[in-house]
């Protein structure tokens, strides 16, 4: 078998990252949206976790409420974010501020980001590489270490190189709008990994950008997995992008986990019909052509109007009387493999 | 009604169509050069098929699309339309007036579903705008063929008095689709018509127009980005590359054998969903060159990676390879691409 | 089932919300910003009074007294005796032996009655019908009542204010009505048919915003014949307000008029055969008709304050027609001011109507795009 990733040592190390039945609500005039509803998963150092799902199942919203970042009317109703430090101090984020000094410290330094649009999160009236010396510099600070700025601008240039980032010595002083959305997106990759972190979180990095430019920027980012050993939440919509660069992969639904395992098992033997009716309706390179795709019946529902039960059910093609009472919790159905089914076992949450 | 489709007659056909933006500079605006957006495009759509016209943005499908609808008046060239009496008309010298009769037969679906529906205006109206506009005044005549179109596309006829907003991206899209049909148009013109749309609803926006084609013998323009879609949907394929056809070749015949490096760069750049098929590597280097400023000879020749010496001299013509395979490549040839 | 029963209710919702118009869902977000719902109940107020200010006036902001100088805020009491019995405390005046100044203290054991919807001075309903009643009126015709002090020359303050607001809330409204015309209309030109058009109507809308207000202010009041009357001064203003006050506006008409023009609906009308008008009105304008309002709700306070501050210096509306800025020159000099502060008070008004202007424009436009998210 050959596998797009090497398959990573499980149980070795202890997670870096627990996500424990995490819950995001958004208070809105209309009604209390529920964008993460219980959503538990782990991410080990090294690993690159996909999380998968279509608008709307709380992929990003979960991204943000790893990094404190959910704002208002958004909040963390329950659940605890458990990270792991250098130190191997195990630090609840749920508990620190969003502004404190201990969750500023740890954005950036030991949690990054890699957002959809780079254009947005630069700056466009400082150089590409001040913001990055600047975040250097600002984080060895926090940790104590006396850097100048000649020394930051030397790790900036460094960085570019390693992010295939031609003449970095000139690009280091153009701005945000002077590069093109490939490279644009690569100054970002290494603004994220400026400071070492040891868990980066993409979040659909390459949603934005062209095919061909996509290739290159997901190479670039096996490339430095390899290189830097971090750990990577991928998000994305993309079963490609999945297939490629993931080797665990959360599959989400309506802020709900529905299906979580090793990528092959997801692609090869999936276990909620939700995870097989997802991987059947994308038309590939290799299937047959002007056919009808099998699809997912019906739309995803109003956020106000959740089904009650598995959120999945009024669309399942194996629906049956009590996934519309009862919801399903995550439970093992294979080697490292949970589904949340009443088709594989019988437990439900209260 | 009772027309024979008449196959040796195309539909449609472009010919060196060519579309330049003026670059103005300075405070007195002089124009100092171009941007060839399209830069002289030839292809013919026959009754019935889908032709699916793929490139990366900024190879200048849309702006192409958006000329043969005259959303844009084209700079050069000819778009010739076969009408229902078999006459030809070149839509592109027309002036705006005189295209109102042929407004209602090329019709045209958007990629944002958001966007492309007048968020002030319930189904019945925007729906219906067409016809109303095409002479249907009684209200009630209106209301029973929008109810009919909502059925077509798969959409409650209750819903038509509803205001776009109700409604999710996937039913946004029928009500769009529903919309460009008022006229019964006879060619569609589909400018990434899912690419916005999430993947369990991409599939039924995608079985709807096969079947939508299929019950009303429509004739497609598809133009995407997505190779996977376009080569779901499509009968022929078009490939563009800054501005010009690279490859036009049937369906089959491009993904198996791709005649011009760039096609089949672009399908080596598809991530595939399966994780046991491994990465290919060897990513397209360098960027896509600006329209304004195209490289010399072959477009595509400084990130080619068979380019010879002749590549950045001569200008390679979009010609005949295989049966119904056209590509711009000196040596097609000689070269053995791998395909999907 | 208690599981079903919000799901149910989450769909009662998504039906009410399907079929609800642009201007519903403009006012369902308006009515959230509470502020703005009660400014606009301030606002409501203030143009009842606009309508009939004799109504609220408890006495002709003409009359004066030069006995009833500056007679301090004497206020109203709702109760007496634990019973709904509105009452004026009576005013005592007594002259100070050195200055020999009018020296005025309340009375606290002498009550003036008055009542509600009681008769007085006579006036004309929108100069129609003639009636005499008022919202408050002192029982005794000869017994005046001073609910916010007098001024110099013994004339109410509260009925002078009443009818300095129909004034002053009216040039706000006609200024920038007039302004908004000119605006959609030039910068709908603008916007539109682009080009030539738009260059000079750009230019004409530079030049405007370059030319310093207060020296044009100065000539064009200067210009107008000091034999005009009251309303025709009244109009002139308005109309120089409104000729320089709509630049803004222009340029923000034309700035959607760019951006709708590259809308997929507006081409998908295109497309579908519409002629220009038909897309200018059926599609551009419902679409930025909730922004303009927002924008002229925002641009009225502006308008106001221009008012007040040209009639403060004398070269706006003049006596004796009444307007805020015409009440706040009584407050011009330091001796009146240190004598008789509740002179100030028609500032507070002003104050008044500009937040409330600005809460309810900020409130407009939060809700002026209900799609937006």
């Amino acid at each position: 078998m050959v596998c797009a990733m090497p398959p990573i040592p499980i149980a070795i190390e202890p997670p870096l990252l627990q996500v424990k039945d995490l819950r995001v609500t958004f208070g809105l005039d209309e009604g209390v949206v529920r964008a993460v509803d219980g959503t538990s998963f782990d991410v080990r150092p090294g690993e690159v976790v996909g999380i998968v799902g279509e608008s709307g199942c709380g992929k990003s919203v979960t991204m943000r409420a790893i990094l404190q970042l959910v704002d208002r009317p958004g909040r963390i109703a329950s659940g605890t974010i458990l990270y792991r430090d250098r130190n191997g101090a195990e630090i609840n984020l749920t508990n620190l501020s969003p502004r404190g000094p201990e969750m500023r410290a740890i954005r950036g330094a030991e949690i990054a980001l890699i957002p959809q649009e780079p254009m947005a999160a630069f700056s466009p009236v400082h150089t590409v590489g001040s913001q990055i010396i600047e975040a250097i510099m600002l984080h060895a600070g926090q940790s104590g270490r006396r850097i100048t700025k000649a020394e930051a601008r030397e790790i900036t240039i460094g960085l570019f190189r390693d992010v295939g980032i031609s003449i970095p010595e000139q690009r280091i002083d153009s701005y945000s709008w002077q590069l093109s959305g490939g490279l644009r997106q690569r100054a970002m990759i290494a603004m994220a990994l400026s400071c070492q972190p040891r868990l980066l979180i993409a979040d659909e990095p390459t949603t934005a950008i062209d095919v061909t430019t996509q290739a290159q920027v997901l190479e670039l980012l096996r490339e430095l997995r390899r290189k830097y050993n971090t750990a990577i939440i991928f998000i994305t919509h993309d079963l490609g992008v999945i297939a490629q660069m993931t080797s665990y992969v959360v599959v989400m639904y309506l802020g709900r986990v529905m299906e979580q395992g090793p990528v092959d098992q997801i692609f090869h033997s999936p276990k909620h019909p939700y995870t097989r009716a997802l991987l059947r309706s994308i038309p590939s390179l290799y299937g047959e052509t002007r056919t009808a795709l099998p699809v997912i019946a019906g739309s995803l529902p109003h956020p106000f109007n959740r089904p009650a039960g598995c959120p999945f059910h009024p669309r399942c093609p194996e629906a049956m009387a009590r996934c519309a009472v009862a919801q399903p919790v995550l439970l093992p159905v294979g080697d490292n493999q949970a589904a949340a089914c009443f088709l594989h076992h019988e437990e439900a949450e209260a | 009604m009772s027309e024979v489709p008449l196959f040796d007659a195309p539909l449609l056909q472009v010919r060196g169509l060519q579309k330049f933006f003026p670059i103005a500079k300075g405070f007195m605006q002089r124009v100092t050069g171009h941007v060839r957006a399209v830069d002289g495009v030839d292809f013919t759509l026959n009754e019935g098929e889908t032709l699916g016209l793929v490139g990366e943005s900024g190879c200048g499908k849309t702006t192409a699309s958006r000329c043969i609808l005259r959303a844009i008046d084209p700079t050069g060239g000819q778009v010739l339309y076969r009408t229902r009496d078999g006459r030809v008309v070149d839509l592109a010298s027309l002036p705006q007036r005189e295209l109102a009769p042929f407004r209602a037969e090329i019709q045209m679906i958007f990629q944002d579903p958001f966007g492309s529906l007048n968020p002030r205006m319930t189904l019945l109206d925007n729906v219906g705008e067409p016809l109303l506009v095409g002479g249907m005044r009684s209200r009630s005549e209106r209301t029973d063929r929008v109810a009919e179109l909502l059925k077509l596309v798969g959409l409650r006829p209750e819903f038509m008095h509803r205001f776009p907003h109700a409604f999710s991206g996937g039913q946004r899209q029928r009500i769009g689709i529903a919309r460009a049909l008022s006229t019964n148009p006879r060619l569609v013109v589909a400018d990434e018509p899912v690419s916005a749309l999430d993947v369990s609803v991409q599939a039924q926006v995608l079985n709807l127009l096969l079947e939508l084609q299929e019950r009303l013998k429509l004739t497609f323009l598809f133009v995407a980005h997505d190779l996977s879609v376009v080569r779901h949907i499509s009968d022929r394929v078009a490939v563009m590359y800054v501005g010009q056809l690279v490859e036009v070749a049937p369906t089959a015949s491009l993904f198996s054998r791709p005649r011009h490096p760039y096609t089949a760069a672009l399908m080596r750049a598809v991530p595939v969903p399966d994780p046991r098929v491994p990465p290919a590597d060897g990513a397209l280097r360098g960027e896509v060159p600006s329209p304004a400023n195209p490289p010399s000879g072959c477009y595509f020749h400084p990130r080619c990676r068979f380019a010879q010496a002749k590549c950045a001299t001569e200008t390679p013509p979009l010609r005949e390879v295989a049966p119904g395979h056209m590509t711009r490549c000196h040596f097609a040839d000689e070269l053995t691409l791998a395909g999907a | 089932m208690s599981a079903t029963a919000p799901a149910a209710e989450g769909a009662v919702v998504e039906d009410r919300i399907a079929v609800a118009s642009n201007w519903k869902l403009v006012w369902w977000r308006f009515r959230r910003h509470r502020l703005a719902l009660v400014s606009a109940v301030v606002l409501a107020m203030m143009y009842a009074v606009v309508l009939a200010p004799d109504f609220f006036s408890t006495q002709n902001p003409e009359a004066t007294d030069a006995r009833q100088a500056f007679i301090p805020v004497q206020g109203i009491h709702l109760f007496h005796d634990g019973k709904l019995d509105p009452w004026v405390p009576a005013i005592a005046g007594k002259r100070h032996p050195v200055t020999l100044r009018m020296e005025w203290s309340i009375d606290p054991n002498k009550r003036v009655p008055v009542s509600f919807f009681g008769r007085g001075h006579r006036w004309y309903v929108f100069g129609l019908f003639e009636t005499n009643v008022h919202l408050l009126t002192s029982d005794d015709p000869r017994q005046r009542i001073f609910l916010l002090g007098s001024d110099r020359l013994g004339r109410d303050q509260w009925s002078r204010i009443m009818h300095g607001t129909q004034t002053s809330m009216t040039v706000g409204l006609v200024a920038v009505a007039l302004s908004t015309i000119l605006g959609v209309v030039l910068g709908g030109l603008s916007g539109y048919v682009g080009g030539k058009t738009d260059s000079v109507i750009q230019r004409l809308i530079e030049l405007l915003q370059s030319v310093p207000t207060i020296p044009i202010w100065l000539a064009l009041a200067a210009a107008l014949p000091r034999d005009w009357t009251p309303i025709q001064v009244f109009f002139a203003i308005t109309v120089i307000l409104s000729l320089i006050g709509w630049t803004t506006l222009g340029r923000e008409v034309r700035g959607r008029f760019l951006a709708l023009r590259e809308e997929d609906f507006v081409l998908a009308a295109r497309l579908a055969g519409c002629s220009r008008m038909r897309i200018i009105l059926r599609h551009m304008v419902p679409t930025f008709a909730s922004h303009i309002i927002a924008t002229a709700s925002l641009a009225i306070p502006v308008m106001i304050i221009n008012e007040t501050s040209l009639s403060f210096l004398g070269l706006g509306i003049r006596p004796p027609a009444i307007s805020w800025g015409v009440l706040l020159q009584e407050a011009q000099n330091i001796q009146s001011l240190a004598l008789a502060p509740w002179l100030l008070i028609p500032g507070l008004v002003v104050i008044l109507a500009v937040l409330a202007f600005n809460l309810v424009g900020d409130g407009l436009r939060d809700a002026s795009d209900p799609y937006s998210n």
